[in-house]
Order: structure tokens, then C-alpha cells, then sequence
């Protein structure tokens, strides 16, 4: 599996950090690590905690209780404007009366930089975020996605130690959003800036983090890269709101499978006890279509786990572009259905329509037990 | 087994994060704590002055003064009279001879019949207690020493009266019919003004609002006109109309102008263009889409107007009737020309504090006209804060479409409303005009020769324009940047939660009570800053004080329409928040800047009430000039004097129109894509 190794070495610290609103907690005993030049993203639903966690280490709004360490200095109760950080924020924040160029060298001012110094980083920066013409316009008669380079522009000209990125693109239309986080991530891999970006998108998250920290009600959930956080969800909340997940009532056997409306599945390894109530999970694109003669050795389509290889109805298919959705029946699901989503190729191959019975394997390895859900937190 | 709970804990315990404070911080607390003192000094303290003084009482305590006559020869045979006994003989001075006022006076010569200061019997005087006090002469002679006396300076001793705190003088004021009765007069009048008002003003709204009629921006201009000058000029016009030798006398069939008939015509003039403008925004932001709604479900346009038109505009309309009332029963100029002897609170005040010197009294009438007045302010920014709530981003704009018998109809109600406004200004300025009322109908300058009248002279006018200008350029400064801190600052919240409660305040107290309350607090000798009484100084801090609330409240709304996140992201670029408060957020919130001063400029200009009690010789105003010739009887150079400010405040209005139109265009390019 391709497991990044984090670049550089620890360069901010989070320890038992806790955010109290009145008697709500929005942060929970937070403990975190990141190193340099690492693109961390806080994904999370809404109300999670992410962006206060963003604004914790900002100094933005301060914690209740914990420390913030940065590039080895205690930052813990530091105002915003002695810490070290650049910031871009969801509605860019760019000064409408004054001209890009002057946003952009508004934090260049005052630093003991000359006029003619800070005229060539400006036009440096603007190069760099592929807008080198437009110095001499105002925010407004830029598009949204052209503004955000701008926030990011003036975010970096002052080479801080630290990016903060608060939902940078949820205000942009889907196809600027998609081409920009692209060249965030290419910028950032570029400057080498230890970057933190909160996001409530995760595809989002997937395609730009090196590591992601999935958070949900104040505290963090899981910790991991993409792939780890994708294949191998910590727990359901995980599992659930990163991609999608088919959920369905079952109970453990062994540590290597779990017992499905009367049969025993393969499962991946897990660590519940025997006979105890789970959640049998199964991604859709991970269900495996087979054609008929899947179960003899020859078939081009071998099963290869047979135990985990039944005969469902197919309910209702829909059609989603590049796939199909197919809502699939079994005594095993129970009263529920089983999502799978198949390639047009293998609809088309295995001649499946609405009504038909068809063949399908839960690849053992895919197939993953999770705890109840907890009820009424 | 998942490793991480979700739901874990309480806080630990300990001390929470203090936060380290930048040096933008303190400076930002700092200010504000400067804008909250600034805010006691000119605006709690002098009220609480006012509030205790209104509870304290006086009393002339007989029982603390002995006295002992001599014989013919001046020889005293030891007979020690009271104060108390000598009254109980004589019985000349009832108990209501003894309540009155802090400069109570009381001569004793009248509990000795036999007294004449010709004769040699000689007298002794003391008090018998520390707090008795009386005045031989000039001199107060305060301590127990008996004092003896010749019958000549006896005749000089007065007595002097205790202070105590207590309701007396609200029992005195609510057993004097000639006083309270003034409640009920305020209350009638403002409300017919309130009825009357509402409902012009609610027409001509909807006609500029909602139907195709012609000279609409005519019509927007002429109604807000009584703006621009004293509330007491349509008065001087009324009495020039309907007074006593006015030229439609007849039509009011007999009736007198002088009292409420001419206070609600007047009141109506000068409320107009407030009643009319919040109107107007209320129809303006009405969703054209009910009224589609309203027409494809077949509804008739008179069912229409009061299920759609009326509820959408009706936190509008209760807003204006409160504003309006408020208006209406803290004015002191308009009643003070027209009211005759129809007696107001406001003019109560004046003629209990200028007329008879009775401070206590004028407090006692202060504290009841502010009662209803809290009580409207109160109730109208519970339904404006209702009011935004109503508004939705999805609303369309409601279009009218001609309709020609409807449209005329409009054009000529508005056209009468317009006659009745231009047509007050225009006989003002006729007054100003002619020679002499009505004998001599010639036109001549004279009215204009203002030296030669009470009230200051040309001297008044200046003082007034530098007024207006000290109180734009300090209040807007003053105000703009209170509003900032208050609003961009963080933490620190009981702080701006104080500030906003003090800004709010002054917009609940008539001019004349703080007017009032300023004699109190700002002349008191023991007060430091007593030096200001009688300067210029005081009537910019009284005047930036009086109109706060209004200039506050602009510059919160355009503050709030800026990105909440610009502090955030000049903290992080490590720049001081004065830079970017001066390069962004003074440039964008220009236009609200603007307003703020012109508003300023055109309140101080017209404003009398509060300034009436404060004005010196030196700095007679243009509006106390109109509020004195009147008095005085030079009612046409009193038109005259009007019309100055009318024609200043317009030409500054059209001055502030032109000059932003131009700083705009240069500072706000930005606004054009």
C-alpha cells in the first residue's frame, strides 16, 4: 500500500487542546501533530469543530484550555499578529478598494522592504498564481476563482512558516473548484509550506491532503492518509462520511468473518466479539459483479471467495453517467437493500436489467465489521 | 473496537488560556474605554444630576433658628423665641409659604408685628443646629453664635431652606393643575400629529412607491425639505397664515392658531419627511411576487392592499407613528411660538427653569416627559429589529404599472401635500421679505439687518455654521470610530456590550432634558469640567451627544457589511489594525461617513432644544436667534433668520451631494465591475 511518510520533521503541535462555547464544548482533549511541510485537511461535517481548531492555532479565537506548539515555540496564548501564519478564507477577505497589487503587498508594507523590493515580489506572486496581469484591476472585476489566487497570493507573500486554508473553494462553482485545488496542491508542494486546510468536501480532502484528520463532534475520529482513511475506516462515522458505505445488520463469528442473515461471510480482520451485534460495511463500487457461470474455475470472472458469493434480485437500476446504481435484494440484507455501483461495461456485458436475478461476491477484504452506532450521541 | 470515543469528558480543571494581549488590542480597549467616558461624562452623569436633583426638595425648618428682642433701651431680657412659636402666634406664613426652591428666601421680620426699622429695639438671631443657615446682607452665617442686629440690617435677614431627597416635588407638580395638565396636552397633541402624519406621509409614500405618477423625484425632494430647518419655522408661517392679522384667517372660523390646532399643523410639517421616509423604505422592500399571488388567486386591488400592502408595511407604519410621537412631544420650538396658552411639557420646562428659576421643578417635568418619550423609543427598536428580519435576498422588486385615472388621482393628493409644505417655506420667505406686516407690503432687506435685533445678529449665523462644522467633523470622527471599535474589536464583551447600551441612550432623551441636565452637571462650580459652560465646547459635546444614536446606527449598518474577516487577515499579514482601519475600512464605508456628517451638520444647524439652556452670549445660535426674535416680537426677521438656515442646510446638502458624488467616483472605482 502506498504510505506516504510524512516530509519533514514535527513542525506544529497540538496537545489536550479543549474549546468551551458557555457550557457546549467544541473542542475535546484535541492532540494532533504535523510536520513540515505537510498538507493536512480537517474534514468533518458541519459544527464539528474543525474550523475552531483552525482558528485555535491561528490565534483567531483562542482555547479554552491547551497548548499550541509551532516550530518548536509555546504559541499557546499568542495574538494572531505574533504568530506565524498566513490565512485565506471562504470569502477571501480581499480589501475591495484596493487594486491586487496592493492587496497583495499589503502585508509587505512595513517590513523594512523598499517600494521596488516589494513591486517584484508582487509581480513574482502573481506569476506565480498565473494571474500576472491583472495588478491593476480591483477584487470585484475578478472571477471567484481568480480572487482566491489572490487571497492565496497575499496569504504567502510574506513566506510564513504556515497555511491556513479555511474552506477555501466551498464558495467557487464545481469545475473552478475541482482545476484550483489542483493548483493549490501544486503550489503547495512547490513552496514546500506546511499547510493546513479545513473542508467539509471530502473529495476534496482525498485529492489534496497528505494526511487527513476526520473530526465529528469536538473530537478527532481518525487520523490517516487518504488511502488509509478511505480502505480502512477507523469506525463507522469514518466509513460513513468519507465515501459511501452499505450498511447492514450482522453478527461477528471469528476475528476473520461475521454472520449475514443466517451465513457466514469472509470478512477483514476485526476485533469484536464473537456473537456480538455489528455493522457488516461494503463500499458500492467495491460489490463485484459476476456472470452466470462465475462458479465453475474457467469462467473468466472467477469468485474468489465462494462463501461470500450469492445470488441477489436486482430491484432498481439507475442511470448516473459513468455507472450504473443498482439497489440489490437478498434474504441476507434483510428488509434492506444493498447498493452496488457497476461500469456500464459490465451492465452491458452481463446483460443486467430491473427484475433480473444476478450474481455477486462482497470481496472479503472489503468487507468490513464496525460497533453500533451509538444511539442518541 | 474503536479507539477514540465520541463523546469523552468534562473540561479539566485548572486555569483556562489567558489570552496574551497584542498591542492593537489594548490600544482598541483603551479607545473604547475613552469613546465610554467620553459617553458618562456628557451623557450618564449629567442625567443622574438631573434625576436627583428632581427628588430633592426644600424647606424653610423654623424650628432651627431662635430669636430674642430687646427692650427700647437694646437691652435683651433673656426671652428666647423659636422660629416654630413665633409662626404658631403670628401665623404669618402657611406650610406652602415654606416648601421651595435651592434660592429660597425667607424674611422674618413678619413674626414680629411691631417691627419697624426705624426703631432702636435691637435683635439676636441663631441657629440651633449645624445645618441651619441664614443670610444677613449677602453674608450666610451658618454655626449656633447668636448674631445681634438693629432693627435696620434685621430687616436684611432671610432665611435660608434645608435640602432633603424625597417625592415632594413630584407631589408638588401632580397638585398643581396649571403643571400636570401640561401631560394630557403633550399626549393629545402628539397623537393627533401621530395619526395625522402617519397617514399623509403613508400616502405619499405609496403614490411614490407603487404607482406610474409623474415627478416623482420632485415630489422625494419637496417632502424632505422640513428637515432642513428649526421645527419652530412653520409656527412663524402659521402665524403669518392664520395669526391674529394672517391672511387666510378666515378660513379657520374664528378659531385661534395660537395652541394645538397650530402645534399639529406645525408638527405635521416638521415630521413629515421622518414619518415619509421610513414609510417609504418599508414599501420599497415589499416582494412583487405576493402581488402576483395576490392576482392570480383573483383578489380585488382593495383586498389586495390590505392583506398584502398594509401587513408588509405595518412594522414600517408603527415605526414611523412612534418616531413621530417621539418628535412631536420633545419639541420645544413649535409650542413655544404657537402654543399660546396651551401648555406642553417641553415648554414647561423652559418656563420653569428660564421663567421662574425653579431648577427642581424644570428636573420634576424633565423626568416626566421622558417617560413616554423612553417608552416610544423603546417600542420602536423592538419593531425595527423585527422589521429586518422580514427582509429575504429572494424578494423581487415590486414594479407598478400605469394606470392613468389612479396615477392623476396620486399626482394631485402628492401635489397637495407638496403646496402645503413649499407654500409654509414660501411664506416664511415672503415674510422675510416685506417691509412691514400687513400695512406695508413693499419688499425691502431690512428683515435681514439681523444686528439690529435681539438674538445675536449675524453673529448667531456664524455660530451657527461653525457649530454645524465642529459637530460634523468631531461627532462623525468620534462616532465612526466608536462604531468600529465596537464592532471589530474582539472579546471584551461586557465592554461593547456597555458601549452599545450608551450609544443607544441619547436617541430616548429629549433635547431638553439633556439640555437641562447639562446646567446641572456642567455648572456646578465643583465640577472640573465646569470651565467648558458658556464655551462653543459645550454645545458641540451637547449637539454630538444629542444626535449619536442616529450617526451610530449608520455607521454600525455599513460596519456590518464589511467582511468580518479583514481584521483576521491583517493580524496575520502582522499589520496594526489602524493601518487597515484607515487604507480599507474608511475608504469603503465612505459614503456612510458622509451621511453621518451631513446629518450632524443639518441637526445642528436646526436643533434648539437642547442648546436653548447652554447658549452664551458669546455663542448665540441662528436657531435660538429665530426661538428670541420671535419672543421679542421681530417675527419677520425671525422668518428671515429661518430661511438662513433653510438656504445653508440646503446648499450644504447640495455641497455633500456633489463633493461625494466626486469623492466616490475616485475612492469607490472599485464598486464598478
Amino acid at each position: 500500500m502506498l504510505q506516504k511518510t510524512p516530509p519533514g520533521e514535527l513542525y506544529l503541535s497540538i496537545q489536550n487542546l479543549w474549546k468551551a462555547f458557555g457550557s457546549f464544548l467544541a473542542l475535546k482533549d484535541i492532540s494532533l501533530e504535523i510536520n513540515e511541510g505537510e498538507f493536512v485537511c480537517f474534514l468533518g461535517p458541519s459544527g464539528c469543530g474543525k474550523t475552531t481548531l483552525l482558528r485555535a492555532i491561528a490565534g483567531l479565537d483562542l482555547q479554552t484550555k491547551g497548548t499550541v506548539m509551532q516550530d518548536g515555540k509555546d504559541v499557546s496564548n499568542l495574538p494572531p499578529s505574533e504568530r506565524d501564519f498566513g490565512i485565506v478564507f471562504q470569502s477571501y477577505a480581499l480589501f475591495p478598494n484596493l487594486t491586487i497589487e496592493k492587496n497583495i503587498a499589503f502585508g509587505l508594507e512595513n517590513s523594512g522592504r523598499s517600494k521596488s523590493e516589494i513591486a517584484v515580489r508582487v509581480n513574482e506572486l502573481l506569476h506565480l498564481v498565473g494571474l500576472p496581469d491583472q495588478g491593476k484591476k480591483y477584487p470585484a472585476q475578478l472571477s471567484g476563482g481568480q480572487q482566491q489566487r489572490i487571497a492565496l497570493a497575499r496569504a504567502i507573500a510574506t513566506k510564513p512558516g504556515l497555511l491556513l486554508l479555511d474552506e477555501p473553494l466551498s464558495a467557487l462553482d464545481a469545475k473552478v473548484r475541482v482545476h484550483l485545488r489542483h493548483e493549490i496542491k501544486e503550489l503547495q508542494r512547490k513552496l514546500g509550506v506546511t499547510t493546513v486546510m479545513v473542508t467539509h468536501d471530502q473529495e476534496e480532502a482525498l485529492a489534496m491532503a497528505d494526511r487527513i484528520v476526520v473530526m465529528n463532534h469536538g473530537v478527532i475520529e481518525q487520523v490517516g492518509s487518504p488511502t488509509e482513511i478511505y480502505r480502512h475506516p477507523g469506525n463507522l462515522f469514518v466509513a460513513d462520511f468519507i465515501g459511501e458505505m452499505n450498511q447492514l445488520q450482522a453478527t461477528a463469528g471469528d476475528p476473520q468473518t461475521l454472520e449475514l442473515g443466517g451465513s457466514v461471510l469472509k470478512c477483514a480482520r476485526h476485533s469484536h466479539q464473537k456473537g456480538s451485534r455489528v455493522i457488516a460495511a461494503v463500499r458500492p463500487d467495491d460489490v463485484i459483479p459476476h456472470g452466470e457461470g462465475a462458479r465453475s474455475p474457467d469462467a473468466p470472472d472467477t469468485i474468489t471467495t465462494p462463501e461470500n458469493a450469492f445470488e441477489v434480485l436486482i430491484n432498481e437500476m439507475e442511470f448516473l453517467g459513468s455507472f450504473w446504481r443498482c439497489r440489490l435484494s437478498n434474504k441476507r440484507f434483510g428488509s434492506s437493500e444493498l447498493i452496488a455501483d457497476f461500469s456500464v461495461n459490465a451492465v452491458r456485458r452481463l446483460e443486467l436489467e430491473e427484475g433480473r436475478t444476478m450474481m455477486i461476491e462482497l470481496p472479503a477484504d472489503r468487507l468490513m465489521a464496525f460497533d453500533l452506532p451509538e444511539t442518541g450521541a | 473496537m474503536s479507539t477514540i470515543s465520541t463523546n469523552s469528558g468534562t473540561l479539566p480543571p485548572g486555569p483556562d488560556i489567558k489570552p496574551k494581549l497584542s498591542r492593537d488590542d489594548i490600544l482598541m480597549r483603551g479607545s473604547m474605554m475613552v469613546i465610554v467616558l467620553y459617553l458618562i461624562v456628557t451623557l450618564a452623569l449629567p442625567l443622574y444630576t438631573m434625576l436627583s436633583k428632581s427628588f430633592s426638595t426644600y424647606r424653610m425648618e423654623l424650628s432651627q433658628y431662635e430669636f430674642q428682642v430687646s427692650d427700647d433701651a437694646g437691652i435683651f431680657d433673656g426671652t428666647v423665641l423659636t422660629g416654630d412659636a413665633l409662626n404658631r402666634q403670628t401665623e404669618v406664613f402657611t406650610d406652602t409659604d415654606l416648601v421651595t426652591g435651592s434660592d429660597g428666601r425667607l424674611p422674618v421680620t413678619g413674626f414680629f408685628p411691631d417691627f419697624s426699622f426705624r426703631s432702636p429695639v435691637m435683635y439676636q438671631i441663631r441657629n440651633t443646629t449645624d445645618t441651619g443657615r441664614f443670610l444677613v446682607g449677602s453674608t450666610l452665617h451658618e454655626g449656633t453664635e447668636w448674631v445681634e442686629l438693629d432693627s435696620n440690617t434685621f430687616r436684611r435677614v432671610q432665611l435660608r431652606p434645608v435640602q432633603s431627597r424625597g417625592l415632594g416635588n413630584f407631589v408638588n407638580y401632580f397638585s398643581t393643575p396649571a403643571l400636570f395638565n401640561s401631560i394630557k396636552n403633550s399626549l393629545w397633541i402628539s397623537v393627533v400629529s401621530t395619526i395625522v402624519t402617519v397617514t399623509l406621509a403613508f400616502w405619499f409614500a405609496y403614490a411614490l412607491n407603487r404607482s406610474c405618477m409623474r415627478f416623482k423625484g420632485v415630489f422625494r425632494l419637496i417632502a424632505m425639505a422640513p428637515i432642513l430647518v428649526p421645527s419652530l419655522l412653520p409656527g412663524i408661517a402659521l402665524v403669518y397664515l392664520f395669526g391674529n392679522q394672517g391672511m387666510l384667517k378666515e378660513l379657520l372660523f374664528g378659531a385661534s392658531i395660537y395652541g394645538p390646532i397650530g402645534i399639529v399643523i406645525g408638527s405635521v410639517f416638521f415630521t413629515f419627511p421622518h414619518a415619509f421616509l421610513i414609510i417609504s423604505t418599508a414599501l420599497a422592500i415589499s416582494d412583487a411576487r405576493l402581488y402576483e399571488a395576490a392576482a392570480s388567486l383573483r383578489s380585488t386591488p382593495w383586498r389586495t392592499f390590505w392583506t398584502v400592502t398594509v401587513p408588509g408595511a405595518r412594522y414600517g407604519l408603527i415605526s414611523a407613528a412612534f418616531v413621530v410621537f417621539n418628535l412631536v412631544i420633545t419639541d420645544f420650538g413649535l409650542p413655544k411660538v404657537i402654543g399660546g396658552q396651551f401648555n406642553v411639557l417641553a415648554v414647561d420646562i423652559y418656563k420653569q427653569v428660564i421663567g421662574q428659576q425653579n431648577f427642581e421643578m424644570g428636573a420634576v417635568v424633565s423626568v416626566v416627559l421622558v417617560i413616554p418619550a423612553i417608552l416610544a423609543f423603546a417600542i420602536d427598536r423592538m419593531v425595527q429589529s423585527k422589521q429586518v428580519a422580514l427582509l429575504s435576498a429572494r424578494s423581487v422588486p415590486y414594479q407598478a404599472t400605469p394606470n392613468p385615472k389612479a396615477d392623476r388621482l396620486f399626482l394631485a393628493y402628492c401635489s397637495l401635500i407638496g403646496l402645503f409644505i413649499v407654500g409654509l417655506l414660501a411664506v416664511c420667505q415672503f415674510a422675510a421679505l416685506i417691509k412691514f406686516w400687513p400695512y406695508d407690503l413693499s419688499l425691502s432687506l431690512k428683515n435681514y439687518q439681523f444686528d439690529k435685533m435681539d438674538g445675536g445678529g449675524w453673529g448667531s449665523y456664524f455660530n451657527s455654521i461653525r457649530l454645524a462644522l465642529l459637530t460634523a467633523v468631531i461627532g462623525t470622527s468620534v462616532v465612526f470610530f466608536g462604531a468600529y471599535l465596537v464592532e471589530k474589536s474582539k472579546g471584551f464583551r461586557t465592554g461593547r456590550s456597555i458601549f452599545q447600551m450608551f450609544a443607544m441612550l441619547p436617541m430616548a432623551i429629549p433635547g431638553m432634558v439633556l439640555g437641562l441636565s447639562y446646567i446641572f452637571f456642567f455648572n456646578n462650580p465643583s465640577n472640573p469640567l465646569n470651565g467648558i459652560y458658556g464655551t462653543m465646547a459645550i454645545l458641540v459635546i451637547c449637539t454630538v451627544t444629542h444626535f449619536y444614536t442616529v450617526s451610530h446606527l449608520t455607521a454600525v449598518t455599513a460596519l456590518k457589511q464589511m467582511d468580518r474577516e479583514f481584521e483576521s487577515v491583517s493580524a496575520s499579514l502582522k499589520q496594526p489594525t489602524m493601518k487597515l482601519f484607515a487604507r480599507v475600512t474608511v475608504p469603503v464605508c465612505l459614503p456612510a461617513v458622509l451621511d453621518i456628517s451631513i446629518y450632524l451638520f443639518v441637526n445642528a444647524m436646526t436643533t434648539v432644544s437642547a442648546v436653548v439652556f447652554l447658549y452664551s452670549p458669546k455663542t448665540t445660535l441662528a436657531s435660538i436667534a429665530v426661538l428670541n426674535m420671535d419672543d421679542a416680537g421681530d417675527i419677520a426677521p425671525a422668518a428671515a433668520m429661518g430661511m438662513m438656515i433653510f438656504y445653508t442646510n440646503a446648499a450644504a446638502r447640495i455641497i455633500h451631494l456633489v463633493a461625494s458624488r466626486g469623492i466616490l467616483k475616485r475612492t469607490q472605482a472599485w464598486r464598478s465591475r
